[in-house]
């Protein structure tokens, strides 16, 4: 990791220096639905969770600081080496990135290369150059502010909160809440050996519109899942139609009464499928602003 | 004695909206007022035909019930000449309900069975104004609104999302080469160097939004200007030169081009320049360009007609044609159909996060219900149906028109009870939100930034 690190930052031709610098600390936490938040701020500056918590959006106690297993299983980094640069690890991808501005006034700064051993110096352009090549967008801000959240000021910070939680094959939350088997929310990039918890599609009861499927939310753009809820919901549409005493009632119409109730799902069906290319189109989207141009 | 020599009208504005006298309100009135047209039955059927698709229920059922020149947009699409939609939100606060939802579900019909491009935009600046929002919050509240409009089911190979504070600021300011974000002094006094040289390169309706920028900015952020009356007087001027002294913002708004300008009101000039923008193809260089002739259609509630008015006026002076625009009754508040649902009263809505026991919940308590008092009167006499909610709501969602004819003639007669009607209406909205649900969880906010970004759309018209 280490020694792809390095490279990456030769590739990105970051300028890297021997002198003196403040030293940057990083912590990362947790809120209770299971999102985590790394927080990277110079020595001096006080950070206080509460107050981010409020500022988050996340009520006074909704942050708390991460487990060593969080850390161990997102950021892949023992205790002590928290850094912005755990962020190039795919377990990393929903974790928001909070730094502190003050970064940006000082020349460089010292963070931990993945492991707390050495240190790296770097100014804030380059490590927002690292951040953005790796598909972050770097965040500053004022971490020591401490503004009054309430009902006319809406909490500051709530755009940095990710909008999805984070998988983890070990759910740490320990109260016994289902948050494991719930619906996962799994970012377009979905990875084949992330967790998945696939609620089975109900079938149709007797009534004759279809009843939406209670799949979650897999990857939308995922081929296979795709068809196969098409498949899903067609199958059971049919089946619920072809019953003994449907047979008996309609008998001729039988085939025409299912074929108009396909044709009914064909809206929702519609709307499944513009799901599928509006995020196969943003997948393409997001490959397209991270193109790194060939160098000529 | 003093004789009431003026009867109480009914009120429709932008801003407020009220019936007579706590009755119901007159559409029929209201297209004479307003001088728009009745969509009859023959337009209904031509879209058909056009489209090749029954017509959306909202136009079946006279949801969808007003036009001006919606039949020369049919017109022109007839002869091969496509259009763009435009629409738009105030993104004032992050719940959405029903009714804000109905414009949006018109408008993702119209592009699909029209096969044709849309942009929306989200006006967060004046939201940034009017609720004293930082300019930060505004555009995430934006953000997040943007959210539930794309899961209303746009195409993102056909629509472009903008914001005001994103698109106007950046695109705009790009022909001009300034980096607005900077340093909003010299934006302002940019703007007025090149008002007051009159030499200007830029399109007229990109130099009005311009001049929109820099009257929103400069009363709020800009410490180096004068005072907003001074910037408002910029934008008049700029008008009174454009349109001569017959400045059609007199009619509509009140106010005389020679009064001075600090005693305006700030909103009515500064949407009615914000609305005009995007109604002009030539304002998306990026989408249009070349393409002075393409129509706009708008689709809109009724109440924003007045803010189009001037837009269609000043149109055809451009050179461009006038934005057609297709408009919507009022969707009623559950209480009654006194006037709009309101974001500030949570059970006047049926909301997009409500879960279904919340629906089940307000359906029952609060939905006005024109049934009789007893089962016996009722069975006797029959529901009234000018102001019962649930059967009116089911006219909005309940897509099957057999069904719905059913409900009407039992529960009219008295033969289907209250209860029976609400629980089939609590099924079909339940239907609706959890759909909704459902495809704004798939909604992440690259899928925003790839709605919003600035980029040709080369399928738009296919």
């Amino acid at each position: 990791m280490e020694i792809a690190c390095r490279r990456l930052s030769r590739e990105l031709q970051i300028v890297f220096s021997q002198y003196e610098h403040p030293v940057v600390l990083t912590v990362e936490a947790q809120d209770k639905k299971q999102r985590f938040y790394i927080v990277s701020a110079l020595a001096e500056t006080k950070v206080d969770l509460k107050v981010l918590s409020q500022r988050l959006g996340l009520g006074k106690g909704g942050l708390r600081m991460a487990p060593e297993e969080a850390l161990a299983e997102i950021l892949q980094v023992p205790l002590g080496c928290v850094t912005p640069f755990a962020l190039v690890n795919d377990s990393a991808r929903n974790v928001s990135l909070l730094l502190d501005q003050g970064f940006k006034s000082q020349e460089c700064c010292f963070f931990h290369p993945l492991s707390n051993d050495m240190s790296i110096a770097l100014n804030a352009r380059d490590l927002d150059k690292f951040l953005n090549s790796i598909g972050k967008t770097p965040t500053y801000v004022d971490l020591e502010a401490n503004p009054t959240v309430g009902k006319d000021q809406p909490p500051d910070l709530a755009n940095l909160v990710p909008s999805d939680a984070a998988v983890l094959a070990v759910p740490v939350e320990k109260q016994g809440s289902s948050q494991g088997s719930e619906k996962i929310h799994i970012s377009v990039n979905n990875q084949q050996n992330a967790v998945t918890a696939i609620k089975p599609s109900n079938a149709s009861s007797t009534k004759e519109k279809s009843s939406g499927a209670a799949s979650s939310s897999i990857s939308y753009a995922d081929t296979d899942k795709f068809v196969e809820e098409i498949l899903e919901k067609t199958k059971s549409i049919v089946l619920s139609e072809i019953k003994e005493e449907n047979a008996e009632k309609y008998r001729e119409q039988l085939a025409t009464l299912v074929s108009n109730n396909i044709s009914k799902l064909g809206v929702e069906l519609k709307n499944i499928a513009t799901i599928f290319k509006n995020t196969a189109y943003t997948e393409g989207f997001k490959a397209g602003i991270h193109h790194q141009p060939k160098r000529t | 004695m003093e004789q009431k020599t003026q009867e109480e009208d009914q009120i429709v504005t932008p801003w407020e909206v009220a019936a007579e006298k706590g009755g119901k309100i007159d559409y029929d009135k209201l297209i004479d007022k307003f001088g728009c047209q009745r969509l009859d039955q023959s337009l209904i059927d031509r879209v058909a035909r056009l489209t090749g698709r029954p017509p959306h229920v909202f136009l079946r059922r006279g949801v969808f019930f007003a036009h001006r020149d919606f039949s020369d947009v049919l017109d022109a699409y007839e002869r091969g000449e496509k259009f763009y939609l435009y629409t738009g939100r105030g993104p004032s606060s992050e719940a959405l309900h029903l009714g804000h939802l109905v414009p949006f579900m018109f408008t993702k019909y119209l592009q699909d069975a029209f096969k044709v491009p849309l942009v929306i935009q989200l006006t967060d600046d004046e939201k940034c104004m009017w609720k004293n929002l930082t300019v930060e919050e505004s555009q995430r509240l934006a953000r997040e609104n943007a959210k539930d409009i794309i899961a209303c089911g746009f195409d993102v190979s056909r629509t472009f999302i903008f914001s005001d504070f994103d698109y106007v600021g950046g695109t705009e300011a790009s022909t001009c080469n300034l980096d607005y974000f900077s340093d909003v002094s010299i934006y302002f006094q940019e703007i007025f160097k090149m008002h007051t040289t009159i030499k200007c390169d830029m399109d007229p309706a990109g130099l009005w939004f311009c001049m929109v920028l820099l009257f929103e900015i400069s009363p709020v952020s800009c410490h180096t200007c004068a005072s907003s009356a001074f910037t408002v007087e910029i934008i008049v001027q700029f008008l009174l030169q454009e349109h001569g002294q017959d400045c059609k913002v007199v009619g509509i708004f009140g106010f005389s081009g020679e009064d001075h300008i600090g005693k305006v009101s700030f909103p009515p000039v500064q949407v009615d320049m914000l609305l005009a923008a995007p109604s002009f193809p030539s304002s998306f260089p990026h989408l249009f360009s070349g393409k002075d002739s393409l129509r706009c259609l708008i689709p809109c509630a009724i109440d924003q007609d007045p803010y189009f008015r001037m837009t269609r006026d000043v149109a055809p002076r451009l050179g461009y044609h006038k934005p057609a625009l297709i408009e919507s009754s009022f969707f009623p508040a559950l209480q009654g159909e006194t006037g709009k649902m309101s974001a500030s009263d949570p059970n006047s809505a049926i909301y997009v996060t409500d879960s279904a026991k919340d629906i089940k919940n307000k359906v029952n308590r609060y939905a006005f219900s024109g049934g009789q008092d007893s089962i016996e009167n009722h069975r006797k006499y029959g529901a009234n149906l000018e102001v019962d909610i649930p059967v009116k709501y089911l006219g909005f969602f309940l897509d099957d028109d057999a069904e719905l004819e059913h409900i009407r003639t039992e529960y009219g007669a008295g033969r289907m009870l209250t209860g029976e009607v609400k629980k089939r209406l609590i099924e079909v909205l339940t239907e609706l939100v959890e759909r909704h649900r459902r495809a704004r969880a798939a909604v992440t906010d690259e899928m925003v930034d790839a709605f919003m970004a600035v980029r040709p759309l080369p399928n738009m018209f296919s």
